[in-house]
C-alpha cells in the first residue's frame, strides 16, 4: 500500500473523506431533513470506498459494483422511508427536529 | 419404564397438578377446590406412605433426565429425604383442612391455595433432589412459591414483609448458587451420596471447599433464620395463620436445615467437615441463634411473634443436631427436624384458633382462654411443654439425644447452651400457660366467628388436635417403629456406617 | 440435497406474502397468516430435519458460485435462530390478528411489515457472507421502523425516528467496514475471512466500525437511547418481535463475525471492553427498569439489562480454555433464547394487563391479581426466567455462564450475574407487589379475548420449559459451530 493518495487509491480516501463529512453533519445538525441527506452524503462515502479499493491492480471486479447497486437501493428505500416518517412527524408535531432525549 | 422412578414423580406431580387446577377454578367454585385440595393431599399421603415402607426395605427409588451436560434432574428417595417428605406430606394435609377452614369467605382463595400447593411441591422437590444442582431448583422455586402467600394479605405491611423476604431469600439463593456453581467447576455434577464425595480432591483445594461451604451455608441459613439472617421470619408473621403455620413449622425453615444437613452429610461428607474445622463454627453459630431466639421471645406480646421467635431457637436445634460430631447428636438432630415440625405447627394452629375464634392476638388478652377453648388450649399446652422439653414429650427426647451427642463430641459447653435454652423456653411459655389456665378474663370476649357444635370449626379444631396428638405420640412411643427416633437412627446408621 | 426447498423458501415465502399482501384489500391482509404460518413453521421443522440428520450445510442459492452468487449457510446456530423466529414470530401474529381489530389503520400495514420483517430476519440467519447480513439488517431494520410508527402519534412517530436514524448510522458504519474487509481481502465470504484475515490496522479499523455500527444496532449501552422509546411505545405485539428478534440480528452477526476472525485478530482488549459495557447495561439497564412508572418502558428498560448478559460472550470466548469456550458459547445461546421467549411473553402479558386497567400506569395494577391472574402468571413465568431463577431458560444460562467465568478465572463477571439477577428481581416484583396490594376495590376489570392470555403463557412456559430441557436444543445448536466441538 505504497503512496496513498496517489492513482487508484485516490477514489477510496475522498470516500472516506466523503463518509466523515456525512458523520460531520449528521451528528452536527438537528433538522432531520439535513441530517437525512448528511446520511447520503455518508452512504455515497461508503459505496465509493468499496469501489475505490476493489481496484487495487486485481483488474475489474464486479462484486463491488454488485454491492454498490445493493446498496444505493437500500439507501434509496431508507431515504424513502425517513421522509415518510418525517412528513409526518412534521404534521403531528410541526417540528422539523426531535425532541431531545426525554 | 422404572416404575419406582416414576412414584416419586407421581409424589411431585400430586402437589403440581393440584396447583395447576387451583389457579384455573374461579373463585366461587368453592367445593371442586376443597375436593381437589383433600383429594391431592391424601394421594400424596398415600404414595409417600408406599415409599417410606420401600425405603425401609431398602428399595431404589430414582428418577432422572439430563438437563445439559454434565447436569442431571435427580429425584431420589433416602431415608433422610423420604423422613422430610413424609413430615411435609402429613402436615399438607393437616394444613389444607385447617386453611380451608380459617380461609372461609375470604378473598382471593383460589390464589391462596394455588400457591400452597406450588409450596408444598418445592419442598417435595427439596426432599427428594439427589444432586445439589436439583435441591437449589426446587430451594429458589420455594422462595417464589411463598411470596404470594407472605404478602397474601396486601396491605402495606405484609408488602413490606414480602420485600424483606425476599431480601433475605433471593441473597441467600444467589449466594447458594455461586457455591453450588463452584462445586461443580471442581468435581462435576454433585449427587448426594452418603459419606459426601468432597474428601478425595486435592488438600490444595481445601481453603477454596471452605469458602464454599461457607456460602453454602449462608444461603441455607438465610431460610433456617440462622442468626443474623433470621430478620425475616418473624416479620412474615402478618401472613395468614395456616401460612405461618406452614413455613415455621415445616416449609421454609426446614428446607433450610434440610440443605444444611444435606451439605454436612452428603456432599462434603460427617467426617470431611469435621477435618475442615467445619463444624465447630457450624455449632457455635447454632447455639448463638438458639439463646438469641428465645431472648428475643421473652420480650413479644404478640402471641405469632413469640411462636415465630421461638422458630427462630428450635430450628437452629437441628443445625446444632448436625454440627455434633458422632451419631448420637445426629439422631437428635434430625429427629428434631420432625419433632419440631410437629409440636410448632400444633402452637401455629392454636394462635390461629384463638385468633380467628376469639379475636385475640396478644399473649396479655389471652387469660382464661382455656376455659373458654380447653380443647385447643390443651393442645397448645402440649405443645409448649413438648418445646420446653418436659418427660415424655417429642422435645425432650430431642434435648437428650443433643445432650448425650454433645458430650460423645466432647463439647461439653453444648449442655450448658441446652439448660439455658430449656430454662428460657420455660420462661416464655409457662407464662403463657399461666394465663391461659389460672386467670380469669375481666371481660366478655369478642367473638370472631359463628360457633358450631365445638368450641371453634371443626376444620379448624381436628386438625389442631391430630398434630398435637402426633407430637404426643412422637414422644411417648419413641420407642416403636417409625416413629422419628426409629428412623433418624436409621438415617444415621446408613450415615455413619459408610 | 437435504432442506433443498425449504432454505430459500424461509425468506422468499415471507418475500413474497409481504408483496401479496400489499396488493389484497386490507380486511384480507390478516387472514394470510393462516397460509404463511403453516408452511413456514413446515420449512423451518424440514430444515431442522435436515440438520438433525445430515448435519451442518452450505446451501448455493440458485447453484449459482460465490461471490456472485449467495451462499447460505444451515448450521446448527442458523437453524436455532429460525426456529426461535419462527415460533415467536407465529405466536406474536396470532396475538396481533385479536389484538389489532382495535387498529384498523395500524392493522393495515402491520402485516406487511410483519413478513418482510421475518425475510429479513431469516436473510441474518442463514447468509454466509457479510454483505448479505448487511442487506438482511436493512430489510429488517426499515421493517422494523415502520412498524415503530404504526401507531402513528406523535410519541411513536419520534421514536421510530431515532430509531431510523440510529439504525442508519450504524449499518453505514457496518458498511464501511465491510468495505474495507473487502478492500483487503477480497472476499466477503465468512469462510474467506476466516482464512485470509490477519492482524493488521486494517482489519482493526474495519472491526472497530462494524462492532461500533452493531453495538448501535443492539442498542448496547450506553448507546440504548432510542430502545426504550421504541420498544415501549410500540403497539404490544410489536414491542414483543422488536424486543424478542429483531436486536438479537445485529448481535448475532457480531458473535458469528467475531468467531470467525479468530482470536488472533480480536483483540482481548476488545472483548473485555464489550463485557464492561455489558455490565454496564446490566446495571444502568435494571436500575432504569426499576425506576419507571409506565410497563411497558420498564419491560423496554429490562431489555436494555438483558442485552448486557449477551456480551459477556465476548470475553468468555476470547483466549480461554475451550471448555470454557463452549460453556459460553452454550450459555449465550441459552440467555438468547430464553430471552426472546420470555421477553416476548413478557411484552404481551404486560400488554394484556395494560388492556384490563385501561392504563399503563403500573401503579394502576392495584389488586389486579384477583382479576387477570393468567395475565399474571403469565408475567410471572417469564419474570421468572429474566430473573435467572430455577427451573428456567434464564437459569440454566444463567448457570453455564457462572460455570464459564468460573472455569476461565474471570470472577468478577460473578458479581455482574449476581448484581444482575437481584436487580431484575427488584423490578419483576415492583409489578407484582403492586398487583398483590388490596387497594382502592376495583371491582371489574375488562376481559381481553381469550387468545391474547393464551399465547402470552404459552410463550412464558417454553421460556421455562426450554431450561428443564436443554439438552437436545444446545446439543443442535453446537453443530457446525467453532466452539464447542471440545
Amino acid at each position: 500500500m505504497s503512496g496513498a493518495i496517489s492513482g487508484y487509491m485516490v477514489f477510496a480516501w475522498s470516500g472516506v473523506l466523503l463518509f466523515g463529512l456525512g458523520l460531520f453533519g449528521f451528528i452536527a445538525h438537528r433538522h432531520l431533513l439535513r441530517r437525512l441527506l448528511a446520511f447520503n452524503i455518508m452512504g455515497s462515502g461508503a459505496f465509493l470506498v468499496l469501489v475505490g479499493l476493489a481496484q487495487d491492480g486485481r483488474g475489474v471486479d464486479p462484486v463491488p459494483h454488485a454491492m454498490v447497486i445493493t446498496g444505493i437501493v437500500v439507501a434509496v428505500a431508507s431515504t424513502a422511508l425517513a421522509l415518510v416518517v418525517f412528513r409526518r412527524w412534521y404534521r403531528a408535531s410541526g417540528r422539523t427536529d426531535l425532541p431531545e432525549d426525554t | 419404564m422404572d416404575w419406582n422412578g416414576l412414584i416419586l414423580l407421581g409424589v411431585l406431580a400430586t402437589s403440581l397438578v393440584a396447583s395447576g387446577v387451583i389457579f384455573l377454578l374461579a373463585e366461587s367454585r368453592l367445593v371442586m377446590r376443597t375436593v381437589v385440595n383433600l383429594a391431592a393431599a391424601v394421594l400424596k399421603l398415600l404414595l409417600v406412605g408406599w415409599i417410606i415402607w420401600g425405603v425401609y426395605q431398602a428399595v431404589e427409588y430414582e428418577f432422572r433426565f439430563t438437563i445439559i451436560e454434565g447436569v442431571d434432574f435427580i429425584l431420589r428417595a433416602d431415608a433422610l429425604g423420604i423422613m422430610f417428605v413424609g413430615l411435609s406430606s402429613l402436615l399438607w394435609l393437616f394444613t389444607t383442612i385447617y386453611a380451608i377452614g380459617y380461609l372461609e369467605k375470604a378473598p382471593n382463595r383460589s390464589r391462596f391455595f394455588g400457591f400452597f400447593s406450588l409450596c408444598v411441591a418445592s419442598t417435595v422437590g427439596i426432599a427428594l433432589a439427589g444432586n445439589l444442582f436439583t435441591f437449589l431448583l426446587f430451594y429458589e422455586l420455594l422462595t417464589l412459591s411463598t411470596y404470594p402467600l407472605v404478602v397474601h394479605r396486601g396491605t402495606r405491611e405484609s408488602l413490606r414483609a414480602g420485600q424483606v423476604y425476599l431480601y433475605f431469600t433471593l441473597g441467600g439463593g444467589a449466594l447458594l448458587l455461586f457455591g453450588v456453581v463452584a462445586l461443580h467447576v471442581l468435581i462435576g455434577d454433585t449427587e448426594f451420596v452418603p459419606g459426601g464425595s468432597l474428601a478425595v480432591l486435592d488438600p490444595s483445594l481445601h481453603p477454596m471447599l471452605i469458602i464454599i461451604f461457607l456460602m453454602m451455608v449462608i444461603g441455607l441459613g438465610v431460610k433456617a433464620a440462622l442468626f443474623p439472617l433470621h430478620a425475616w421470619l418473624p416479620m412474615a408473621m402478618v401472613a395468614p395463620a395456616p401460612v405461618s403455620a406452614l413455613l415455621h413449622a415445616v416449609a421454609v425453615v426446614k428446607a433450610g436445615a434440610f440443605g444444611i444437613a444435606r451439605v454436612v452429610y452428603d456432599v462434603y461428607g460427617i467426617e470431611f467437615s469435621q477435618s475442615l474445622g467445619l463444624l465447630g463454627p457450624l455449632a457455635v453459630a447454632a447455639s448463638i441463634t438458639i439463646i438469641y431466639g428465645s431472648l428475643r421471645a421473652l420480650a413479644q406480646d404478640d402471641l405469632k411473634k413469640r411462636l415465630a421467635f421461638s422458630t427462630v431457637s428450635q430450628v437452629s436445634y437441628i443445625v446444632l443436631g448436625i454440627s455434633l460430631f458422632g451419631p448420637v447428636g445426629a439422631v437428635g438432630g434430625l429427629m428434631h427436624l420432625l419433632h419440631q415440625g410437629l409440636m410448632k405447627i400444633t402452637l401455629f394452629f392454636c394462635a390461629g384458633n384463638y385468633a380467628e375464634t376469639l379475636g385475640v392476638h396478644k399473649i396479655s388478652e389471652l387469660d382464661g382462654a382455656g376455659e373458654r377453648m380447653p380443647a385447643t388450649s390443651v393442645a397448645f399446652t402440649l405443645g409448649a411443654f413438648g418445646m420446653i422439653g418436659i418427660p415424655p414429650m417429642a422435645g425432650f427426647i430431642s434435648k437428650w439425644y443433643l445432650g448425650i451427642g454433645a458430650l460423645e463430641a466432647q463439647m461439653n459447653w453444648v449442655l450448658g447452651v441446652l439448660i439455658i435454652s430449656s430454662l428460657l423456653n420455660a420462661a416464655y411459655f409457662l407464662p403463657i400457660l399461666y394465663r391461659i389456665w389460672f386467670r380469669k378474663r375481666d371481660r366478655l370476649w369478642c367473638e370472631g366467628k359463628v360457633l358450631g357444635r365445638f368450641e371453634t370449626q371443626g376444620s379448624l379444631l381436628i386438625p389442631t388436635l391430630a398434630t398435637a396428638a402426633f407430637a404426643l405420640a412422637a414422644g411417648v412411643l419413641a420407642g416403636m417403629p417409625f416413629s422419628p427416633l426409629y428412623w433418624a437412627d436409621l438415617i444415621v446408621s446408613r450415615e455413619y456406617l459408610q | 440435497m437435504i432442506g433443498l426447498w425449504s432454505v430459500p423458501l424461509l425468506f422468499a415465502l415471507p418475500l413474497a406474502l409481504g408483496i401479496l399482501s400489499l396488493l389484497v384489500a386490507p380486511a384480507w391482509r390478516a387472514r394470510l397468516i393462516f397460509i404463511g404460518l403453516p408452511l413456514l413453521v413446515a420449512a423451518s421443522l424440514d430444515v431442522l430435519a435436515g440438520l438433525a440428520t445430515a448435519g451442518p450445510q452450505v446451501y448455493r442459492l440458485g447453484d449459482w458460485i460465490a461471490p456472485l452468487g449467495i451462499n447460505l449457510v444451515v448450521d446448527g446456530l442458523a437453524v436455532g435462530m429460525i426456529l426461535m423466529t419462527t415460533l415467536v414470530a407465529s405466536l406474536s401474529a396470532l396475538y396481533a390478528r385479536v389484538y389489532l381489530r382495535d387498529h384498523p389503520p395500524a392493522s393495515s400495514f402491520f402485516w406487511p411489515l410483519l413478513w418482510f420483517l421475518w425475510a429479513g430476519m431469516n436473510g441474518i440467519w442463514l447468509a454466509e457472507d457479510i454483505f448479505n447480513l448487511y442487506v438482511g439488517l436493512e430489510v429488517m431494520g426499515l421493517a422494523a421502523v415502520g412498524m415503530v410508527a404504526l401507531r402513528a402519534t406523535p410519541q411513536a412517530l419520534a421514536a421510530a425516528m431515532r430509531y431510523l436514524l440510529a439504525a442508519l448510522l450504524g449499518s453505514l458504519a457496518y458498511l464501511l467496514g465491510v468495505a474495507l474487509l473487502y478492500g483487503a481481502y477480497g472476499t466477503l465470504s465468512m469462510a474467506g475471512l476466516q482464512e485470509a484475515a490477519t492482524n493488521n490496522a486494517t482489519t482493526q479499523v474495519a472491526l472497530a466500525l462494524i462492532i461500533l455500527g452493531l453495538l448501535l444496532k443492539t442498542a448496547l449501552f450506553p448507546l440504548h437511547a432510542w430502545l426504550p422509546p421504541a420498544h415501549g411505545g410500540a403497539l404490544t405485539p410489536v414491542s414483543a418481535l422488536l424486543s424478542a428478534l429483531v436486536i438479537k440480528g445485529s448481535f448475532y452477526i457480531l458473535m458469528r463475525l467475531w468467531l470467525v476472525l479468530g482470536p488472533e485478530v480480536t483483540p482481548e482488549l476488545t472483548a473485555q471492553l464489550l463485557g464492561v459495557l455489558g455490565a454496564g447495561a446490566v446495571f444502568f439497564g435494571g436500575w432504569m427498569a426499576w425506576r419507571q412508572h409506565h410497563l411497558k418502558q420498564l419491560v423496554a428498560y429490562s431489555t436494555v439489562a438483558q442485552i448486557g448478559y449477551l456480551f459477556l460472550f465476548f470475553p468468555l470466548v476470547t483466549n480461554t480454555s475451550p471448555e470454557a469456550a463452549r460453556l459460553a458459547w452454550d450459555g449465550t445461546l441459552m440467555m438468547l433464547v430464553a430471552h426472546a421467549l420470555a421477553k416476548a411473553a413478557l411484552f404481551l402479558s404486560a400488554g394484556n394487563l395494560i388492556l384490563a386497567v385501561g392504563s399503563p400506569q403500573i401503579s394502576h395494577l392495584v389488586g389486579i391479581s384477583r382479576f387477570r391472574p393468567m395475565s399474571l402468571f403469565s408475567f410471572g413465568l417469564a419474570g421468572v426466567s429474566l430473573m435467572g431463577l430455577p427451573p428456567s431458560g434464564g437459569f440454566t444460562a444463567k448457570w453455564l455462564l457462572l460455570h464459564s467465568a468460573i472455569l476461565s478465572g474471570q470472577w468478577w463477571w460473578l458479581i455482574v450475574l449476581f448484581l444482575g439477577g437481584l436487580l431484575s428481581a427488584a423490578y419483576i416484583f415492583k409489578v407484582f407487589r403492586m398487583s398483590f396490594r388490596e387497594g382502592p376495590q376495583i371491582d371489574r376489570s375488562v376481559t381481553p379475548p381469550l387468545t391474547l392470555d393464551v399465547v402470552a403463557l404459552v410463550l412464558a412456559a417454553s421460556a421455562i420449559v426450554i431450561g428443564l430441557f436443554a439438552h437436545l436444543p444446545l446439543h443442535w445448536l453446537r453443530m457446525g459451530s467453532m466452539l464447542g466441538m471440545g
